[in-house]
């Protein structure tokens, strides 16, 4: 499953980044790697964008993105 | 002389860098360019006890990849201008995140000091910092901070003077053994390059091969040693990928966020009640699915009222007199006055008119958009620092996605007019810089000036009161409705067409709350200010005078018409003869009554005693005469309300006259077949170029072209009646002049914001085109639609 599929208050831990370079790069640059846990805090009145906790601050990306990161919920 | 120290501040964006920054070289700044790109840093000088010191505020950055040009601009002034330390800049609260970014700044071989800024923060979010441990772990000395209230200043100075002056270097981030094991080979290749002898430092390029970074590699390939490192290259590459099971790039990413999470582990206690930060809290509300919007419009909604009323609206400066102005309002009286006294000093009739018409109200138009400009930054500084501007963003981007905008670029379009009462488009081109990508920046400056600013409301009022006056209201939505089509519809088409890609990935920080520091607002507005009075005054200045030579020259000699009136100005005089006002009229004194009878009224208000009497005694009988009253001397006052609308009438055709013999005239009678299609003859015509200064000048033109004199803002009414009983005019000219007024060339202000935003005169000239060509296209269809009917 993606970023994008987790529900809002879940917590889910990053398994993989899948895509180019350019957008990779950025994610990592945020914090998004292998093994981060992320907490989906909710997402934007139509849906899109979400708004995420991770490495203890807030960060903001598409569900496009989001999609492009693998993830498992965590327990 | 000795040389003085440079240190840079670097660290990421919402960490407080600013607020540093300003906080120690307070008003002592100023704001430059790299050439070719927008980004801007600001400098400034400080007294670190006894010492001058230069430090520069490089733009606010996550990482040091090529990826951005705040971080290639970052790491080139590091690596060029060799500052003397690196200041950077963490934030205490949000530490691990911020120290990816320190562990690529090591790598750049400069004296470093970390401010652990916002530590009250850090506190009161139950992290405890251990600095020692810090310290001894990045190889640098770490001071806490609280830049907003100059706390930790005198410390941080301290050990930045020691730092630079042991000349101590960071130590190198102790990456994990895959990558540790393939470094020294590809670093000795490196280094027996000739041509980067020693700088930047080996292990830093050796790091960003590994990263794929598009920019080193393309330096480094033209080197003779290519080969070799090549070589070494792909065989570190291959090792990493065995080890790791990721590309190299990711594992080099991956050990930063390693060295950072070890970090975090040995230097923070991180209290258990760790309590529900207020900014979250906050959220909860601001980003709440139904709320969120609701407070957005509010809060914008605000902005534009108070921005607009206190520098426009309001009349809150006393003059002198007892009466009340706006600020801009003072500026106008400030240069209505200057082109009086001009008016009354100079006599060369040229001279006259190229220092009243070119240099004064040129400059004029620029300085009247200062307090406008100066109240938008104040609340867009203040927003932008608190964190919410961010939040406007999350709620947005959907919707405007859709155009291939995103979430910010709402309000550059709310601030130009998209609200449909007033606005203006050169703040709101520069409140795009909040928009950190280039692209989306771009097209939301290029498309913002369609939106309905204030100067265009006049043209509008005058011909909807002509045509539409049953219904006004309705014709203004539509207006407000075509607006919005043209923006988003052209911001549609210019992403898929010019300014094409992939829209940026949208990963933004919500960063959390902060009240917004006062010196800190003041200081960025004040720059934002500064840089608009400078850069705007000369070019518009220039390009003023040139409209101006085009509408004064070639002189026009109306001969026959100044014969007129000195006809008419005879006859009158004639007739006073052998009344109790002749002396006021003759020839020689003739022209000082007609004056002073149409200053009269404001006179009278000025200081009635001084006046001098026989003409105050003729000036109150026509008063009365006006308003119906019965006067003594009825037959001359009569005479001379003949004379006046005789004489004002031929005037205005003489002005009108040489309006069109004018070099403008003859461009626009030049382009009458052209025009004729969207049903503009060349009066309109002129009156659109004279637009291209300003689009306030649009009516008054239009006023001189019809011979009613220049139609002043406020009197739209004598031509909005004659465009009314004109046989040539109909509702279908009257509303496509009025969308092509919206939609064609932003005003001349607005095309050197542009220039200004974006770094390139091209992209002024393509706005002023493209948008010119579309409103065209839109007048020709409706005029020519709208006549089959």
């Amino acid at each position: 499953m993606t970023l994008a599929d987790v529900e809002e208050g879940s917590n889910a831990v990053v398994v993989r980044i899948k895509g180019d370079s350019a957008i990779k790069r950025r994610l990592m640059d945020m914090g998004i790697t292998r093994g981060a846990v992320i907490k989906v805090e909710r997402y934007a009145p139509l849906y899109d964008p979400i708004a995420i906790k991770v490495k203890g601050y807030s960060l903001a990306l598409r569900v496009a993105e989001g999609q492009m990161i693998e993830v498992e919920i965590a327990k | 002389m000795k040389k003085h120290y440079k240190i840079a501040v670097v660290g990421n964006p919402n960490s407080g860098k600013t607020c540093l920054f300003n906080g120690l070289t307070g008003a002592s700044q100023h704001v430059g360019n790299y050439p070719g790109v927008t980004v801007e840093f600001i400098s400034g000088m400080s007294d670190f006890h006894g010492e001058k010191v230069e430090i520069t505020d490089l733009p606010g950055i996550y990482s040091m990849t090529a990826y951005s040009q705040e971080e290639i601009v970052s790491r080139d002034h590091i690596l060029n201008q060799h500052p003397d330390l690196i200041l950077n800049v963490v934030d205490a609260s949000n530490l691990e995140r911020n120290l990816y970014l320190t562990a690529q700044l090591v790598e750049l071989n400069v004296p470093m000091v970390i401010a652990l800024n916002m530590i009250d923060i850090a506190d009161r979010k139950g992290i405890a910092i251990d600095c020692a441990v810090l310290s001894s772990i990045v190889g640098a000395e770490a001071v806490p901070t609280i830049a907003s209230r100059k706390v930790g200043f005198d410390e941080l100075k301290n050990v930045c003077l020691k730092a630079i002056r042991a000349r101590k270097l960071p130590h190198p981030t102790e990456f994990p053994h895959e990558l540790e094991s393939v470094l020294p080979e590809l670093e000795k290749a490196i280094s027996g390059m000739k041509d980067i002898a020693g700088e930047p430092p080996a292990r830093w390029v050796a790091l960003k091969l590994l990263e794929d970074d598009q920019l080193v590699l393309e330096k480094i390939s033209q080197s003779s040693e290519w080969e070799n490192i090549s070589k070494a290259l792909q065989k570190a590459k291959h090792q990493i990928e065995l080890h790791s099971h990721e590309d190299s790039p990711t594992a080099v990413a991956e050990s930063r966020h390693a060295f950072a999470a070890g970090a975090i582990h040995a230097a923070i206690q991180m209290s258990e009640n760790a309590r529900l930060m207020l900014s979250d809290r906050i959220d909860r509300f601001v980003c709440n699915r139904f709320l969120g919007p609701i407070i957005l419009c509010a809060i914008v909604y605000s902005l534009f009222i108070f921005v607009f009323q206190i520098s426009r609206e309001i009349n809150w400066i006393p003059l002198f007199n007892g009466a009340w102005t706006s600020p801009t309002g003072l500026l106008e009286l400030f240069f209505a006055g200057l082109n009086r006294f001009a008016g009354n000093v100079i006599a060369l009739p040229w001279l006259k008119s190229l220092v009243c018409d070119g240099v004064i109200s040129g400059v004029g138009s620029v300085m009247s958009f200062v307090p406008l400009i100066f109240f938008m930054f104040l609340f867009i500084s203040a927003l932008e620092d608190s964190g919410y501007i961010a939040r406007v963003a999350f709620i947005m981007d959907r919707l405007l996605k859709l155009f291939g905008l995103q979430g910010k670029s709402i309000l550059a379009m709310l601030i130009s007019g998209g609200l449909g009462a007033g606005g203006c488009a050169v703040p709101g081109v520069m409140a795009a810089r909040t928009l950190r990508e280039e692209k989306d920046r771009l097209i939301t400056i290029l498309v913002a000036p369609f939106m309905n600013c204030g100067a265009k409301m006049p043209v509008y009022a005058m011909l909807i009161a002509a045509f539409f006056a049953s219904a006004q209201g309705a014709m203004m939505f539509l207006l407000w409705m075509i607006s919005w089509a043209f923006a988003l519809g052209s911001a549609f088409v210019l992403r898929k067409t010019i300014i094409r890609g992939e829209q940026t990935p949208f990963v933004m920080e919500l960063p959390v709350y902060h009240l917004p520091t006062l010196n800190g607002v003041l200081i960025d507005t004040w720059n934002r200010t500064y840089m608009y009075i400078k850069k705007a005054a000369t070019v518009i200045l220039a390009v003023n005078l040139i409209l101006w030579t085009l509408m004064y020259y070639p002189r026009y000699d109306a001969k026959s018409l100044e014969d007129s009136i000195k006809t008419a100005g005879s006859i009158f005089i004639n007739q006073a003869q052998h009344t109790p006002y002749a002396a006021i009229f003759t020839a020689d004194e003739l022209e000082h009554t007609v004056t002073f009878l149409k200053k009269y009224p404001i006179q009278l208000k000025k200081s009635p005693e001084g006046l001098p009497k026989i003409r105050q005694n003729f000036a109150l009988e026509l008063e009365s005469y006006k308003h119906g009253g019965s006067t003594a001397n009825e037959a001359v006052i009569k005479a001379y309300a003949v004379y006046h609308e005789k004489v004002t009438e031929l005037s205005n055709q003489a002005a009108q006259q040489q309006l069109q013999h004018s070099f403008a005239g003859m461009a626009g009678t030049f382009m009458t077949p052209l025009t004729r299609m969207a049903g503009f003859e060349w009066k309109e015509n002129i009156a659109l170029i004279g637009g291209l200064a300003a689009k306030e000048v649009v009516l008054g033109t239009l006023g001189t072209a019809y011979a009613m004199g220049e139609t002043a803002d406020g009197d739209s009414s004598s031509i909005s009646q004659q465009l009314a009983e004109d046989p040539g005019w109909s509702r279908i000219r009257a509303f496509a002049m009025m969308v092509f007024v919206m939609a064609y060339a932003p005003c001349l202000v607005t095309l050197v914001t542009i220039k200004k935003e974006t770094g390139k005169w091209r992209w002024a000239i393509f706005s002023a085109v493209y948008s010119t060509v579309l409103a065209f296209i839109a007048a020709v269809l409706i005029y020519q639609i709208g006549s089959i009917f």
